[in-house]
This record gives C-alpha cells, sequence and structure tokens, in this order.
C-alpha cells in the first residue's frame, strides 16, 4: 500500500472540558473519495480543520502529505461549509475564484490575463462560466456553493475538503456535484463531510463515522441501509460509553 | 446673492488667492486618500476603528504642539502608533477591538486636551483640529500630502489583491500562505496615514464622514472594490469642492460644510437606491 496523504494517529481535541474528538485514528490513501459522516457536534468539521492545520491537536499527530497541516496547506482545496464572506461583499464571481490561484510569487501586484484565463477550464468543469462577472451577492446558494468549489480546485490541490457541499444543493445538483467529486479522484484524494447517509454511499471508496470516536467501513460492504443501522447503532454505542 | 454670482465669486477667489487654491489642492487630496482606503474600512467594517484612531491623534498633535513640533508629525506618529497596537492587541484576542478603540478614543482625547492646555495660546489651534479649517492649512502642506497619497495608492497598486483576500475570507487567505496578520496591520496603518490627512479638511471628529461616506456611496452604485475607490475618489472631491464653495460665499465653517455635503449626498444615494430596488 501506497504512502497514506492523510494519516491522524490517536488525535483528541477538546473545546475547553467538552471532548470534540477522542483517540480518532485515520488513513486516507491517494486518489482515494472518502466520505465522513455523524451527528451534528460529532467532531467533523473539527476533524477537517486539524487536518488543515486552522486547529492544532491537543494530543496525538496530524501528517498530511507526510508533512505537517500548515506546510501542507498550500496543495489542499478547502470548501468551507458556510460562506465566511458577508454576501453584499462588492466581488465577481471571477475574482473570488481567482483566491484559490494566490500563492507565493503569485501573491502582488493585480491578476494579469494569463490568471484570469487559467481559471476558466475550472469554471466550466462546474458549469458557472456565464456567471463568471457577476457580483457574488446574485447568486443563488446552489451557485455560491460551486462558486467555492472552484475557488478550491483552483488551487490544483492535491487533496479536496468539502464540508457539506451539497447544504444548499437540490437533489439533481447534489448528484452532478457527486458525479464531479468521483470524476475529480482521478487527479486528487477527495473527501467529503455529509449528512446525507444513503447518498454517498453509491460515490464513495469508504465512509468513515465520526462520532467522537472513528469508525471506518468499506462502501462495497455496506448497503445504505445498512450504514443507516450502524450509524444509528453508532450513536448509541458512544452513549453508552458515558 | 444668486447662485451664478456666487460661484463666479467662488471662482473668482480661487484664481487670486492662493491660500484659497491650496485649500482646494489639499481637501482634494483627502477626498482621494479617503477614496482609496474608505472602501476597505466600509467592507471590512472598521469605521469605528477610523473614528478611534481619529479621536487618538489628538495626543500626538497635542503632544508635539507643547514641544514646539510639528503636529502633524505628531498626528502621524500617534496614528500609526495607536493602529498597530490595536491591531496587534485585537489579533491576539487580549480584548475585543471595539472595548480598545473606545479606551484608546478616550484616552488620547484627554492626553491631548492635557498637553494642549499646558500650551499658551491653544484655544484658536484645538478647534481647528477637532473641527478642521482648510483655511488654516500651511502653504507647504499640499506637497507633502500630494506624496503621501501617491505612496498609498502605489501601496494598494501592489498589495490590493491579497488584502482583498483577507478582509473577504481571512481563513481561506492564511491556507492558501497569505500573510493575513500582516496585511491587517497594514490596512489599519493606511487607515492612520488617511486619518490624519483627513483631519486636515474636516477636522478629527468629523473625519469619519470622508472615510466612510464616500465609499458608502459609491458601494451603493458599483460592484467592485476598485469601482468603489475611482467612484469614492471623485465624489469626495466633488463634495469638498462643492462644500469649500458654500461655505466661502456664505462664511460657514469649511470642514462642517463639506461634512453636510457628504451626509445629505450618502442619504439622498442610500434613498436612490432603495427606491430602484
Amino acid at each position: 500500500m501506497s504512502q497514506p496523504v492523510i494519516s491522524l494517529d490517536q488525535v483528541s481535541f477538546a473545546f475547553g472540558t467538552e471532548h470534540v474528538l477522542k483517540n480518532v485514528s485515520l488513513d486516507v490513501q491517494p486518489h482515494e473519495f472518502l466520505g465522513l459522516i455523524g451527528p451534528n457536534g460529532g467532531g467533523k468539521s473539527t476533524l477537517l480543520r486539524l487536518i488543515l492545520g486552522l486547529l492544532p491537536p491537543q494530543s496525538g499527530e496530524v501528517q498530511v502529505l507526510g508533512t505537517s497541516p500548515r506546510k501542507a496547506a498550500r496543495q489542499l482545496g478547502y470548501v468551507p461549509q458556510f460562506a465566511r464572506f458577508a454576501r453584499a461583499f462588492p466581488i465577481s464571481v471571477e475574482d473570488v475564484v481567482l483566491m484559490g490561484r494566490l500563492k507565493r510569487g503569485r501573491m502582488l501586484l493585480p491578476w494579469r490575463r494569463r490568471d484570469r484565463d487559467s481559471i476558466t477550464p475550472t469554471l466550466e468543469r462546474l458549469g458557472i462560466d456565464h456567471l463568471r462577472h457577476k457580483p457574488v451577492d446574485a447568486l443563488s446558494g446552489g451557485q455560491l456553493q460551486r462558486v467555492l468549489i472552484a475557488r478550491a480546485l483552483a488551487a490544483e490541490p492535491r487533496i479536496l475538503l468539502l464540508d457539506e457541499p451539497t447544504a444548499s444543493v437540490d437533489r439533481d445538483g447534489e448528484t452532478t456535484l457527486f458525479e464531479l467529486f468521483s470524476e475529480l479522484k482521478r487527479e486528487m484524494t477527495v473527501m467529503v463531510i455529509s449528512h446525507d447517509l444513503g447518498f454517498i454511499s453509491d460515490y464513495v471508496d469508504r465512509v468513515a463515522c465520526l462520532n467522537k470516536q472513528l469508525i471506518m467501513h468499506p462502501t462495497e460492504a455496506v448497503t445504505a441501509d445498512t450504514i443507516n443501522q450502524l450509524y444509528g447503532e453508532q450513536v448509541q454505542m458512544v452513549h453508552h460509553h458515558h | 446673492m444668486g447662485i451664478t454670482l456666487a460661484l463666479q465669486d467662488f471662482f473668482y477667489a480661487l484664481a487670486h488667492q492662493s491660500f484659497l487654491l491650496n485649500a482646494l489642492i489639499v481637501g482634494l487630496l483627502a477626498a482621494a486618500a479617503g477614496g482609496l482606503v474608505g472602501p476597505y474600512v466600509v467592507v471590512k467594517r472598521i469605521g469605528y476603528l477610523g473614528g478611534g484612531i481619529a479621536h487618538t491623534v489628538l495626543a500626538g498633535m497635542g503632544i508635539a504642539y507643547f514641544l514646539g513640533a510639528s503636529p502633524i508629525l505628531g498626528a502621524f506618529i500617534c496614528a500609526i502608533i495607536s493602529a498597530l497596537i490595536i491591531g496587534v492587541i485585537s489579533l491576539n484576542q487580549a480584548d475585543h477591538e471595539d472595548t480598545l478603540i473606545s479606551a484608546f478614543w478616550a484616552v488620547g482625547m484627554a492626553t491631548g486636551v492635557l498637553f494642549i492646555s499646558q500650551t499658551p495660546g491653544y484655544a484658536t489651534n484645538l478647534t481647528s483640529y477637532l473641527f478642521g479649517n482648510l483655511l488654516l492649512t500651511p502653504s507647504g502642506l499640499a506637497p507633502l500630502l500630494a506624496l503621501v497619497v501617491a505612496v498609498i495608492g502605489a501601496l494598494l497598486l501592489f498589495v490590493h489583491k491579497p488584502l482583498t483576500a483577507v478582509i473577504f475570507d481571512d481563513e481561506f487567505a492564511r491556507l492558501r500562505g497569505v500573510p493575513t496578520k500582516a496585511l491587517y496591520l497594514l490596512l489599519l496603518c493606511l487607515v492612520a496615514i488617511t486619518v490624519v490627512i483627513l483631519l486636515q479638511a474636516v477636522g478629527l471628529i468629523m473625519v469619519i464622514a470622508l472615510l466612510t461616506l464616500p465609499s458608502a456611496l459609491a458601494g451603493h452604485h458599483v460592484g467592485s472594490l476598485g469601482k468603489m475607490m475611482l467612484f469614492a475618489s471623485i465624489a469626495g472631491g466633488a463634495f469638498v469642492f462643492i462644500g469649500m464653495g458654500i461655505s466661502w460665499v456664505s462664511d460657514l465653517p469649511s470642514g462642517a460644510t463639506i461634512v453636510l455635503v457628504c451626509g445629505v449626498s450618502y442619504f439622498f444615494s442610500l434613498l436612490l437606491k432603495r427606491l430602484r430596488s
């Protein structure tokens, strides 16, 4: 087996006295499409933020691409669950997506024509090229979500991390996006947080269930129903630990 | 006096009284600085910080005045120091930014008032620091301010892209390796410098008007920070010109008149925007 691109070893994290993650270990292989599910407050977003280096683990070790998350951050594409910016921000779709192209050596002076052209394939892939010059506050929730995915892909990441990317997308849009993610796994590793248990199992290679502790399931062994069942039991099991 | 006559009077005075032309140039430079930096302030919603720095600056002016040094130099130094201190403390989350600003605001004013009170002949100068008086602008100031505005413009050309990324979504910018803290501090320094330029025109109490209103007004009508800068600079320049004209022919205080022109235009623009949508 090749070197894992993401490796968590006995990672724990707490906000104050509230434990969010307990001894979580996880290896993600290159070009794997991993689904991460679990109840609200189960630590999904926290796990993603640890991988991104936005939070330090309180114990245990996180390695990304063979190095620390902070060093690997520039090779990661991140799609946050909620847009962190004010919707009324005066900025075009193109300028938001271009932020994914920011890196050392491309930091200063205005974007050049070449940079602006370079994001066209990404915009086309997400079907938002026609929105290119639209201000972000004119977009629907689903369109904005695609803009954020395009911004992450514009960084040409080796790992794509998505936090509930289909929360504000309708069912058809969700299918299109998951088909895109399956396609993307040929180019990179994809890890997606979802609340939709039945749905993601049709696409992902493995499902990780997270409720403070993490349990892995290979999808070929389980149907949507059994994931549902396992997931339910898992919640109960964890409850009994307390 | 008819409006045409009044305008003629103002243009005649502009052509023949060099101090008036000098005052107008300083006012227009202030509008340009406000137009360049204001859009970031409006979009990032740090207007209160701008107001806080403006009031803190009285400490620098008062100390410089007491020591017989140049008040504007004291203002620049004090503005940058207070911006950096507020920024660093707030980045380290030692206290809420607005609480810190309040502390600086009040302590700065108090320090300034004490030093000025200990300097002979303080009353007239205090008024012009607080409320501005373009007509009392020293004649050598315009070239200095022109240089400062040019430096701000050139600097923004370099850092506009990453600075926008930080203001838009600092977490994402940080993941891309953008030095977010350094850029935030740079923004605060630019706000500090701009505040000192603006207070020449409208005084430190009313700085906030020229810093935010032309930019907010621009934001009603255009959809990018770059266009806001252009629109706000032109609008701010027009407000300064109109305000000065009115104050000249009607013998009213120039700072307050400019601010009222700004304010009325802002509310009118807001109304226009509401009616359109």
